[in-house]
């Protein structure tokens, strides 16, 4: 079980790069970085998520936690969710806070 | 402004070592596991227990990876509190070893060579996955685990609707979408229902009540059909084994422990269109049966405290099921009330009816309480204020309470005697209009102090027949249940309109057709609440299965090409149901505001063949009752007549309020669309003196301004 997490950041987007499977363990360094992210003044969050293998209920809340964290008028941009995590995002209503950006993972 | 947050706590740190894990002394409240920073604090309770061992397992694994004993000096008086620091909440589960004695005939169960589930625990392994049958020798099969108790509820709060305009429509989750026609990603779960959301709102309903969601296992007593081979489950679920857990099988991603944040996300859902969530609880048994059923939890912690024994040590049956909760206890009144502030403030439930409540107002002998402790304080919580409360004021041993039960002022009943009475008026018994119009305006003859909100009227719900059944099958056919017809109520007035059953015939379906009709304008334009079984506005049948609890295939589920086929009873269903949302006459408010100012009509009148003079009389089976309400003028002013007499009649109409109208809302002797019309395209009444009601009909008419 291995997790890795790296934060880019550009003038005023985001992206960051989720590798692995995030669960309890791995969440605070997520939580970490989002504060990092919430420090810039940004239009968009980007979280890059095609390598990210699994999400555990910690996990889906490192998205609500990136929701809370922003200002208000953040987009949350999930890009390449593969398709058993944009389920569980989906199942438990987490995909309200964010946007789904891949065709693979529409509803 | 700058605010400073407060400094560390000084007791997140561990003072000891026990079988590997750093602990501490723990916070005896609240019960249960509880995340606290660094760990997870540890309570749980036994008045009768000698010592108490925490057992940890990995998650899913058999063997224990950790049993940590309770010091005796972390005891607080019969709590046994510690904070076990450095878990991982996901993934681990837990339970209790209670030491004491063995002695039934004194009422004692302990063993301390079983793992007990704690009966607080917020969420259970074990049933993951619905259907997959559980592994009989495993010696820990249903696992408490930890959960999450934090979640992004936004802005949600429950919705306090008034009472009386709801309209509670019954429902299985399961049920609801498993039936391949559904068309939903999750056939079955939490998320299935919040995919048909927008057909609640369509409908109209504003509160569901789910059947049990509270952890349960669907193979207790499962068996196979030996005529079909089948395999029989406790699909309805009264049968609870985690009193503080949603059922994990009936979440999409209950193998992903995530049963918890779904069935939030399904109340946060409902509430966001305007629909209320109520909750069938079972508190009256537990799923460990008697003396021979599994040990779960409470038996093995304090079987003394939980149960209602006999003299010598053997289980009361009060419910039908092997044993009885002891619910007038004191200890076990703390858990009832600990349970369901837990719902109403943790997971913003609206309400909840409970199973059987007559066996909550028995003292711990059995003998019913004229003030029963359990009763009174769920009726005066503070946190449950707001939540409704519904009684199936009835038990399995012959207490009926309709009308008696303790209400505080508070409670609300499922009102068997409406259902009893509309459905032998609808079937054209004698002898029945009397009654029949004291149950249309809210029972008064048992409510009047309460008010219309305290009479939940039914006609049909999960016990007994579906709404197309009664009105297709003179006897129950409960064959495929497996018990050779014995199971299910007997009695059920039901007629089955001159066919035992499927038929062809089209005078036969004609009549059932509008019999369904008939039953639908009674229901909801009575005072009182009205409950709908989920399928009856689509005309569901379960084959004339009056106790399908066992049968998880068609015979259960919904079927959703029923909306398509029976559109022109959804439609008839949806329009009555906006009527009466529109007019408060209906729900009963305004009825105690006197006489309107602009007319003489007063808030209920009877009606017959000749207006004011209804016919009270042995053989009448016609009723027809002019309704006035609101506070709008003029008044909003609603006639309702019913003929259960196979021939037509002409009735003469009660003159309407002042500058107002008659107009034709609903027809059942009509063919669709004319049976049912919607706000705005009611047709006038040409003749505004007379109207035909046709043999075995209802009619409704609005009085309003012509346009």
């Amino acid at each position: 079980m291995s997790f890795d997490v790296t934060l880019h950041l550009e003038q005023r987007a985001a992206s960051m790069r989720l590798v692995g499977e995030l669960d309890a363990r791995a969440a605070p360094r997520v939580h970490e970085l989002i504060n990092e992210a919430a420090a810039h003044e940004l239009d968009r969050l980007v979280l890059l998520m095609s390598e990210l293998t699994y999400l555990s209920s910690a996990g889906l809340r490192c998205l609500v936690f990136a929701h809370q964290k922003m200002s208000p008028g953040v987009e949350i941009v999930l890009v390449g969710t593969r398709p058993k995590v944009a389920e569980t995002i989906q199942l438990t209503g987490f995909d309200r806070s964010v946007t789904m950006q891949d065709p693979a993972s529409a509803p | 402004m700058r605010t400073t947050s407060l400094t560390e706590r000084v007791d997140a740190y561990p003072t000891g070592w026990i079988s590997g894990f750093a602990v501490r002394p723990g916070r005896a409240l609240p019960f249960g596991a509880t995340p606290v920073p660094g760990g997870v604090n540890f309570s749980v309770y036994s008045n009768h227990a000698t010592a108490i061992i925490l057992v940890l397992f990995r998650r899913g694994e058999r063997e224990p990876m950790a049993e940590l004993p309770i010091p005796e000096s972390f005891r607080v008086g019969g709590v046994y509190a510690m904070v076990v620091f450095g878990l991982d909440v996901e993934g681990t589960e837990y339970g209790y070893r209670a030491d004491g004695p063995f002695d039934p005939v004194a009422g004692h169960r302990f063993d301390p060579g079983r793992v007990l589930a704690d009966p607080y625990a917020r969420a259970f392994g074990g049933r993951e996955v619905w259907g997959v049958p559980p592994d009989r020798a495993d010696p820990y099969p249903y696992r408490a685990r930890l959960a999450h108790d934090d979640f992004d509820w936004e802005r949600d709060r429950p919705l306090h609707l008034p009472s009386e305009d709801l309209v509670i429509y019954e429902m299985h989750v399961r049920g609801f979408t498993r039936h391949p026609s559904s068309d939903v990603a999750a056939p079955g779960t939490y998320a299935g229902l919040v995919e048909k959301i927008p057909y609640l709102r369509e409908l109209g309903v504003n509160c569901v009540e789910l059947m049990p969601i509270f952890e349960f296992d669907e193979f207790e007593n499962s068996r196979t059909d030996l005529t079909s081979g089948r395999a029989l489950l406790n699909y309805w679920g009264y049968c609870t084994v985690g009193f503080f857990a949603p059922k994990a099988g009936y979440a999409a991603t209950g193998p992903y422990g995530m049963q918890v944040d779904e069935f939030k996300n399904l109340v946060k859902q409902l509430h966001r269109a305007g629909i209320e969530v109520m909750l069938d609880v079972v508190f009256n048994h537990t799923a460990e049966g008697n003396q021979f059923g599994p040990t779960i939890s409470f038996r093995g912690l304090d079987n003394h405290t939980y149960y209602m024994l006999t003299a010598d040590g053997h289980y009361q049956n009060f419910s039908g099921t092997g044993n009885t909760v002891n619910c007038n206890n004191p200890v076990v009144r703390g858990f009832v009330l600990d349970c369901l502030r837990y719902w109403a403030s943790e997971y913003h439930v609206d309400g909840f009816r409970f199973d059987l409540a007559a066996i909550l107002g028995r003292a711990p002998d059995g003998t019913p309480l004229l003030n029963p402790p359990l009763i009174e304080s769920l009726a005066h919580d503070p946190v449950l204020r707001d939540c409704k409360m519904v009684a199936e004021a009835w038990d399995a041993a012959g207490l009926y309470q309709v009308g008696s039960f303790p209400d505080y002022c508070r409670w609300s009943e499922w009102n068997g005697r409406y259902r009893d009475v509309v459905r032998r008026f609808v079937k054209g018994d004698p002898g029945t209009v009397g009654e029949l119009a004291t149950r249309v305006v809210g029972s008064p003859d048992m409510y009047a102090r309460r008010g219309p909100g305290a009479s939940v009227n039914f006609v049909t719900a999960h016990d007994g027949f579906c709404l197309r059944d009664l009105v297709s099958y003179n006897e129950k056919h409960n064959e495929a249940n497996g018990e050779d017809n014995r199971d299910g109520e007997s009695s059920h007035d039901s007629w089955n309109c001159g066919r035992e059953g499927p038929t062809g015939d089209r005078e036969v379906l004609a009549l059932r057709d509008r019999q369904v009709r008939n039953v639908l304008v009674l229901l909801l334009t009575s005072q009182g609440v009205p409950m709908l079984l989920a399928g009856d506005e689509i005309g569901r049948t379960q084959q004339g299965n009056n106790n399908a609890y066992c049968h998880d295939d068609e015979l259960s589920w919904l079927d959703w090409s029923l909306v398509e086929r029976n559109s022109d009873l959804l439609r008839f269903v949806r329009v009555l149901i906006a009527f009466r949302h529109a007019h408060p006459g209906l729900r009963g408010r305004g009825s105690a505001q006197g006489p309107a100012r602009d007319d003489v009509v007063p808030a209920v009148s009877w009606h017959g063949v000749r207006a004011w003079t209804p016919d009270w009389s042995q053989q009448s089976r016609l009723l027809a009752v002019m309704l006035r309400g609101g506070s709008r003028q003029p008044s909003d002013c609603v006639y309702v007549a019913a003929n259960a007499h196979w021939e037509d009649h002409e009735l003469e109409l009660p003159a309407p309020p002042a500058t107002l109208e008659w107009h034709l809302v609903a027809d059942t002797a009509a063919q669709a669309p004319h049976d049912a019309y919607e706000a705005g395209s009611e047709p006038h009444l040409d003749d505004q003196f007379r109207v035909v009601i046709g043999a075995r009909s209802a009619l409704v008419l609005l009085a309003r301004r012509q346009r």
